[in-house]
């Protein structure tokens, strides 16, 4: 988080400013998990298409046979949780970007979470439902 | 939020229309930022008619006429008039470019139309205030830094490792990269920009330095690196062919070598 000085109300000199708290040293690891997923999301899709497409029209116990094979379960999660987490990397790139106010910014990326954590255990939870035929 | 509208002091207001030369035969429209922190005013945009017959071709030559023949008091930065200081940077039909190499024939459609370099506090009429992007620039350290001790004669340097600082060296500082950046709009205060960052990679590729890793951890922040989301618009403007975007992705691909 900031606590950069405007220039009209600091004396600070413009280095001072700039240099301000230092370098996280952070930043490469989000950089990199969002490659992966975005590699992971691109190989995931075709599978998950035809498993969508497989599901489409079946019933309950068509949806329990297809997502109980582990295979189809273990490519579900996979893609659940390399876009959750590629949502939540991408929604806080955006917030950084354009939330300047400091409070707003840190609720902000606290709900990011919280909503990433949410959607992907949701799906998750949904997807075991279906495969166990509750 | 990032302040999308202009504040109300910034907004731009009419100007005035200067007369056209007596006697010119051929004349060329400038509408021109104006702006004087002394009078109290809004900007306004004065429009000059330059005789194209008495006048240099480049846009530069079209100001320092205005200035000459016009109006005395249209402040702008010149020095070199040939792309090598950087002092001319603006705005011109735009595109952030060098006044002294750009042709007033290349603009198209009318009047040359000229503003400072964008989201920058102005000075005065065409001068931006770049002290933080001067700050920013120093702020990595653009020195050679070693440990060694210094030899008899020059730090030695293939020439394949000389290669690698083409397209790096011959950044001049103008600005108009950074300045052309939406994240440097939004975020200059924390983000280095592009000039800055291409000219940290050029420090970090120099096989003499001794400094990598602590040049690369001065960098690796959510803010001074990562804000950069390869618009490019830094490489559409640079008025040296240069490209700050790639050197600023070769800086990140460093960071993730470095850890992987």
């Amino acid at each position: 988080m900031s606590t950069a000085d405007t220039p009209k109300r600091s004396m600070r000199t413009p280095l001072g400013r700039v240099r301000n708290l230092g370098a996280a040293h952070s930043g490469t690891s989000d950089f990199w998990r969002q490659r992966i997923t975005a590699v992971a999301m691109t190989l995931l899709m075709i599978p998950v298409l035809v498993i969508i497409m497989m599901l489409l029209g079946s019933n309950q116990a068509g949806a329990k046979q297809i997502l109980g094979s582990l295979p189809v379960a273990i490519i579900m999660v996979l893609f659940i949780v390399a876009s959750a987490w590629h949502m939540k990397i991408g929604m806080q790139v955006v917030i950084e970007d354009y939330v300047h106010n400091e409070k707003l910014k840190l609720v902000s990326i606290m709900l990011n979470n919280f909503f990433a954590a949410a959607v992907a255990l949701a799906s998750i939870y949904a997807l075991l439902q279906l495969s166990s035929g509750v | 939020m990032v302040e999308f509208a202009l504040p109300k002091n910034s907004k731009i207001s009419g100007g005035k229309t200067w007369p056209k030369p007596a006697g010119a035969t051929e004349t060329r429209e400038f509408r021109v930022y104006r702006w004087n922190p002394d009078d109290g005013k809004n900007p306004s945009v004065d429009t000059y008619y330059v005789d194209t017959n008495d006048c240099g071709p480049m846009v530069l030559d079209g100001l320092i006429w205005i200035k000459n023949h016009i109006d005395p008091s249209l402040t702008f930065r010149r020095s070199c008039r040939e792309g090598v200081c950087g002092s001319c940077a603006m705005n011109i039909d735009g595109q952030n470019t060098l006044a002294c190499t750009r042709s007033m024939h290349d603009v198209k459609d009318g009047a040359v139309k000229i503003n400072p370099l964008p989201h920058q506090p102005v000075v005065k009429d065409l001068v931006p205030d770049l002290t933080n992007f001067y700050a920013q620039y120093a702020s990595v350290e653009p020195w050679l830094k070693t440990t060694s001790p210094t030899p008899q004669k020059e730090w030695r340097q293939s020439h394949e490792d000389r290669e690698k600082l083409d397209g790096l060296y011959e950044c001049i500082l103008c600005a108009c990269c950074s300045t052309s950046c939406p994240s440097y709009w939004w975020n200059s205060d924390r983000y280095l920009g592009p000039a800055a960052l291409l000219q940290a990679n050029r420090w970090v590729s120099d096989s003499r330095d001794e400094a990598t890793g602590e040049r690369l951890d001065n960098l690796e922040d959510p803010f001074r690196l990562y804000r950069c989301h390869t618009i490019m618009n830094c490489a559409k403007a640079c008025p040296k062919g240069l490209n700050p975007a790639e050197a600023i992705a070769e800086l990140k691909l460093k960071m993730v070598e470095r850890q992987i």
